[in-house]
């Protein structure tokens, strides 16, 4: 295992605002509202990284534009970009993001986790790893790793 | 003998350290009771207590001490004789020497020394004595706290009591009192020390004294507290805060004028440190400083005050956007903007006290300062707005702040700073100073005013107007004497009036409208033509027609810019200010100008409807302008009375329904915004009483009303405006009103084609005439208009013939004219109990009126029936079996439902036993058996179940009428009698029956009706009252859930016990209910997940199972799979709100385990 933090000093940029849906005044009490790229980013946003007191919001790991959703072929694919190419932690966040989406989507989605191309050194490993129902089942089967990832998943459940 | 040996127990239980606190302190309240009643002489307590005062035993001595001082203590009110006195003084001033026994001493020679001269004072020379010992054998600061307190309590009585005796004491005196409070730091004993120097400084006030040749050991003692620094936490014993210290410190500084050469340099030097705190501080002793020290000892220091001040203002005014700032002035005051006014404020201090044989030098510093000439060089040249930086409009801000303080001042300095800055603002605000005609170029002016300078401007103008009201007399020579300020404004007012006007007619026109820049321009133009136009009498420095011009382009703002909401708003507050300015200073002068051109013109306006202008404009302009005054009002009100009748006769007589559409907003306007300000001002009662016959007046000579007025909402809109007419009058109007209306009632073609008297057979011929279709609109308004009188009135009001009028109103409310139930409701809601004998109406009582409208109801659902009436009253076998005999026709029995239930919330509310008659006759309507009569009933035909069913429904929802809050009678706004609590009773009263009913209930339909009425009960009744019977209510709540989810219509209903439950599930009683239930809880809420017609059904319920995962984890276990499964399923729901929920109700849930 590596000592010490694998990024020390991260940027950190500003918490975007957060988006009032204006709230429609007459509601269609039928009216379906889809599943958009908004809400999905809402889901994510507060996750906490493994290694800094920061949103995945706010180093940027994961931004509005990088979530595509399409909810008539329920499929939702998330790219996200660690903040240096050597992150370890790439694959908590992954996994992180993995679960985060399992627990708040209904469970017609196909959930598509990846890593944005050129932005990490063993990219197509991490890929595959996320990607791979096994192994991801078997990871949380890791208490440890479970623990992990339920203190990054804490914030948004707030 | 046995006495004695009482009270020397005492002694030695005080003197025996072993002893219990609380026992020492009876003991000395024992022992000073009996000096108290002369049982015992302080002597003999003396000689007594020789031994323990006297003794080797240092600990003895000092509790013997400490024992006597208390006593003491005890006795500073009562008489002693002189001997006594000065004997006890010499002793403890010696005893001042004996260090072992300090403590005591101390409280003993302070108990002496708050003696007040009526009750044996300590003599001067005595005093001195004790000072002198004092000084020579005590040592403050090697002391404990408290003794340092007592110490310091000590000096501050002979400070305050024998100034003349300790002031031989001179140097001496003050040197000891510095060694004392040097290097003080206990809270507590600094405000003490702080108190001292000021009251020292106030015993020796000479200029040879001590306080003067000690004044710098004396300042330097005290200047090491400042700025204070004072970090303990707000709430601990000794209640002292940081304002405390500080203003104690200040008065300290302040308490001589020998402190001056050194306090001032200090204060400046801590003027320009980078802590906020030490500025503000050092800013307000600044300016208490130039109060106190007079102007001689000050004048040397006003070029470093100056230039200190003028850095402070510059760095710190707030550099806020001007938008942010007129919209949300003062909600935060950051320590900057407070920086900022502090300083300020000094510098007035400074110009208005530092003013010597040469003339006023603080204001010459302004005037010639190099820096605020370079920076208004500067800032003058900033054209718009938007354009400036944060950092200019600062410079902006301080620049016209400091010019607008330093003209406030006086008057001769409002000459100065206008001799220096005014002709260069005028020059870069291109107008010329022509006084004959306004030949400026203001015809071809395509850009727009100089922002800076404009802003400058409107500054010194709105100072120099402040001066004018703030100096009471008049003087003459400013608008005389030649290049006065004065005289300057005057030669400049009209051609800057023209430009200031022309500007804002270009505002408007130009593209500048679209971003904000013409906006913020047209705050300073309006500002400053309003300011122009607001100096009093002798000081306006504009002519007449300028005047006039500045009135005509605010009412053209007004007349045509209405496009533009913020520029007419702008403009109309203007006028406002305006015209309440010559109101309140009488000006009558100027009064009929304003009238002429402004009041005249909005006026017209108003009449006449071609204008393009939208008609809540037109009303909001008209009814600002009553604001003004009460003459202005009068005339808006006689204004709208006009309108709305000439409307009302449009709408009534011809049809017209354009004129509807502009009655209601007239209306509205009226009733809100005219008749709320008539309440204040406090001449509502004569306006609202006139109006209100008027109207009357009107609904009588109209004698054909059009076919087709069925304006409901205009109908309501009128009721609403009667009733509020009739609310606020006093109880002589209201029955004035009352008569009219009932005289204008009385005429109606439906009661004169009868008697009056009615007969029974009469009755009946009205009842079976099933609705209102034969009753014309005429007569409906009529009715109506008179109910909402009724439903207004002060309990106190007569009612004339209050026996017809029931009889009436119950007639109508069994037709189904809603407002006549109501107003039968408020009658009896008010009923005056204790009615005058001497009353025509006085033979009824409210008993009698009750049993009427009782008997008459259940007549018509007899009657309808057609089955003969019998004695009516308790028969409730009989009365059931005529409501199972189900008419084709219900309504009247719908409508007789109704009535109950707004009668029975009148009588609820006043709290009538009654009521409970009403609640039962509504509980028999719900349990009575459709089935068993129809199987019998061959004749009964299919629809008789619906019948059945819409009555019980609609018994139900009298349920929902009785407890809810009404808006438009019988609230706390209409005069209505409430008791208190009184839905809590209802509630306790009605729920047993109803929970038996629920379970004893065996049919469907029934089973339905009956939770219905208990869903409105729980869920009108207080949350509070409900909480307590959880146990109880839980199970028929799941009940009503199963029961009325099947029907869309209940949606609603729905909602509210939820809310119910869920407030049930925030309380720990109820939380014990809901375990008990735990399984049909969630499987109901589960259920309520997937209910598909609203979607805050939905979204609570999921919020409830949230709750309850905070519930014990044995209990709720077992449900957790089938939560989890139900809550995954919500995921998907169309409503995002939902999954939102969803997504923590299962967070909730997984992490449970």
């Amino acid at each position: 295992m590596v000592t010490g933090l694998i990024n020390a000093n991260p940027i950190v940029y500003e918490r975007k605002e957060r988006r009032v849906r204006s709230a429609p005044t007459d509601i269609d009490e039928y009216a379906e509202e889809p599943i958009d790229q908004l809400e999905i980013f809402d889901h994510i946003r507060d996750i906490k990284d493994p290694e800094h007191p920061y949103s995945l919001e706010e180093l940027k790991v994961v931004t509005e534009d990088s979530v595509e959703v399409n909810d008539r072929h329920s499929y939702v694919r998330v790219t996200f970009t660690p903040t240096v190419e050597h992150c370890s932690m790439a694959t908590v966040i992954g996994l992180c993001l993995r679960v985060k989406l399992l627990r708040s989507l209904p469970s017609r989605y196909k959930v598509d986790v990846r890593i944005a191309p050129g932005t990490h050194a063993t990219e197509a490993a991490v890929n595959k790893q996320l990607n791979d129902k096994e192994r991801v089942a078997a990871a949380l089967e890791n208490p440890n790793l479970l623990e992990m990832v339920n203190e990054c998943l804490a914030p948004t459940f707030a | 003998m046995d006495k004695t040996s009482s009270w020397i127990s005492h002694i030695e239980a005080f003197v025996d350290s072993s002893c219990a606190p609380k026992q020492q302190a009876a003991s000395v309240d024992a022992i000073a009771a009996l000096v108290k009643k002369d049982l015992l002489t302080l002597e003999a307590l003396v000689r007594e207590m020789e031994l323990y005062l006297t003794t080797s035993d240092h600990s003895i001595r000092a509790r013997g001490m400490l024992l006597l001082a208390e006593i003491l203590n005890c006795l500073i009110s009562k008489p002693l004789d002189s001997a006594t006195v000065s004997s006890l003084v010499e002793f403890f001033t010696s005893k001042l020497a004996d260090w072992q026994v300090l403590h005591g001493a101390l409280i003993g020679c302070l108990a002496l020394l708050r003696r007040k001269k009526n009750v044996g004072m300590v003599k001067s020379s005595e005093a001195r004595a004790l000072a002198e010992s004092y000084l020579t054998n005590v040592q403050v600061q090697s002391l404990a706290v408290h003794d340092r307190k007592l110490c310091f309590e000590v000096l501050q009585c002979l400070l305050e009591a024998y100034p003349e005796a300790v002031e031989m004491l001179g140097d001496d005196l003050v040197y000891g009192i510095c060694e004392a409070i040097d290097e003080e730091k206990d809270p507590r004993c600094l405000m003490l020390t702080f108190h001292l120097v000021e009251i020292l400084a106030r015993v020796f006030p000479d200029s040879s004294g001590a306080v003067a040749s000690f004044a710098g050991d004396l300042f330097d003692i005290l200047s090491r507290y400042f700025p204070i620094y004072f970090t303990h936490p707000r709430s601990d014993d000794f209640d002292i805060t940081r304002e405390d210290l500080s203003r104690a410190l200040m008065h300290a500084f302040c308490s001589t004028p020998f402190f001056e050469p050194f306090a001032i340099p200090l204060l400046l030097e801590k003027l320009s440190s980078s802590l906020p705190l030490a500025k503000l501080d050092s800013l307000k002793y600044l300016n208490n400083c130039i109060q106190h020290y007079g102007t001689d000892r000050m004048i040397k220091h006003a070029g470093a005050i100056w230039s200190n001040l003028k850095d402070a203002i510059f760095n710190h005014s707030p550099h806020k956007t001007l938008s942010s700032t007129s919209e949300a002035a003062g909600n935060t005051e950051s320590e900057e903007n407070q920086i900022a006014k502090e300083a300020l404020i000094c510098l007035q201090t400074a110009i208005l006290h530092l003013d010597s044989l040469e003339k006023d030098p603080i204001l010459s510093l302004i005037v010639e300062d190099e820096d605020i000439e370079m920076k208004f060089g500067l800032v003058s040249n900033e054209g718009a707005c938007t354009g400036i930086s944060i950092e200019s409009w600062r410079q902006l801000s301080a620049v016209g702040n400091i010019l607008s303080v330093s003209s406030k001042a006086s008057m001769s300095g409002c000459t100065r700073v206008f001799q220096k800055f005014f002709p260069r603002l005028m020059n870069i605000l291109e107008v010329s100073a022509s006084s004959s005609s306004y030949g400026c170029n203001t015809k071809n002016r395509t850009s727009s005013l100089n922002f800076g300078a404009l802003y400058l401007c409107i500054q010194l103008l709105a100072s120099c107007r402040e001066l004018t009201l703030t100096s009471q007399d008049f003087s003459p020579q400013v608008t005389t004497v030649q290049d006065t300020w004065w005289s300057m404004l005057q030669h400049f007012s009209g051609p800057l009036v023209h430009a200031l006007g022309s500007a804002l007619v270009a505002v408007g026109s130009s593209e500048l409208v679209s971003n904000n820049t013409g906006h913020e321009h047209a705050i300073y133009e309006v500002k400053g033509l309003q300011v122009l136009a607001m100096f009093p009498g002798c000081y306006l420095p504009i002519s007449e027609d300028v005047y006039e011009y500045i009135l005509v382009i605010l009412v053209s703002m007004v007349t045509e810019r209405f496009e533009d909401t913020f520029l007419w708003k702008l403009s109309v507050k203007a006028l406002i200010e305006i015209g309440s300015f010559i109101e309140k200073h009488h000006d009558s002068y100027r009064g009929i100008s304003f009238n002429r051109i402004v009041v005249e013109r909005i006026v017209s306006l108003f009449q006449h409807d071609d204008s393009t202008m939208p008609l809540a404009l037109k009303l909001d302009a008209i009814s600002e302008i009553g604001t003004i005054g009460v003459d202005y009002m009068s005339r808006v009100i006689r204004l709208l009375e006009e309108a709305i009748l000439s409307k009302f006769l449009a709408v009534c007589v011809e049809g017209c329904l354009e004129a509807a559409e502009i009655l209601v907003p007239l209306l509205e306007c009226y009733s809100n915004r005219v008749l709320a300000w008539c309440y204040t001002s406090g001449n509502f009662d004569e306006v609202a009483m006139r109006f209100a016959l008027c109207i009357w007046d009107q609904m009588e000579s109209i004698t054909i009303f059009d076919k087709d007025v069925k304006l409901k909402d205009l109908l309501d809109r009128v009721m609403m405006t009667m009733k509020l007419l009739v609310w606020g009058c006093v109880e002589e109007s209201q029955s004035l009103i009352v008569r009219k209306a009932y005289s204008v009632l009385l005429s109606t073609t439906f009661l004169s084609e009868e008697s009056l008297s009615f007969s029974p057979s009469k009755l009946e011929g009205l009842q079976l005439t099933p609705d209102l279709v034969n009753l014309s609109w005429r007569d409906e308004w009529i009715v109506s208009l008179f109910a909402s009188v009724v439903m207004a009135l002060l309990p106190q009001t007569p009612l004339p013939d209050v026996k017809l009028l029931s009889n009436m109103l119950t007639t109508f409310l069994l037709k189904g004219h809603l407002p006549a139930a109501q107003a039968l409701a408020s009658m009896v809601n008010k009923w005056h109990v204790n009615i005058d004998k001497s009353e025509v109406s006085s033979a009824y009582t409210l008993d009698e009126a009750i049993e009427m409208i009782l008997e008459r109801s259940l007549l018509s659902i007899q009657s309808s029936s057609n089955l003969g009436k019998s004695d009516l009253l308790n028969n409730g076998e009989r009365m059931l079996s005529c409501l199972c005999l189900l008419n084709k026709n219900s309504s009247f029995q719908n409508n007789a439902v109704v009535g109950l239930a707004w009668i029975g919330k009148g009588l609820l509310m006043r709290g009538h036993e009654k009521v409970k008659e009403i609640a039962m006759l509504l509980l028999k309507y719900l349990l009575s058996n459709p089935y068993k009569e129809l199987h019998s009933d061959v004749s009964g035909s299919g629809d008789g179940l619906d019948v059945h069913t819409s009555l019980a429904t609609s018994a139900a929802d009298a349920f929902h009428v009785i407890l809810s809050d009404s808006e438009v009678c019988l609230n706390k706004k209409f005069h209505a009698t409430i008791r208190p609590l009184y839905k809590q009773r209802f509630f306790s009263s009605m729920m047993p029956v109803l929970l038996s009913s629920i379970k004893q209930s065996r049919l469907l339909s029934m089973r339905v009706a009956l939770c219905r009425a208990f869903a409105h009960v729980i869920s009108d009744a207080p949350l509070a009252a409900v909480v307590a019977e959880a146990k109880k209510i839980v199970p028929s709540l799941m009940d009503s859930f199963a029961m009325l989810s099947e029907d869309v219509l209940n949606k609603d209903l729905i909602y509210s016990l939820l809310l119910v439950l869920s407030g049930i599930l925030m309380d720990d009683n109820g939380k014990e209910a809901i375990i008990e239930n735990i399984n049909t809880v969630i499987s109901h809420l589960i259920r309520l997940i997937f209910y598909p017609h609203m979607m805050l059904v939905r979204e609570t319920a999921i919020q409830c199972l949230v709750a309850m995962s905070g519930l014990p984890h044995a209990r709720i276990y077992p449900m957790r799979p089938q939560v989890l499964r139900a809550v995954s399923k919500a995921l998907d729901d169309q409503k995002r709100a939902v999954r939102q929920e969803a997504v923590r109700c299962r967070q909730a849930w997984v992490s449970m385990a």
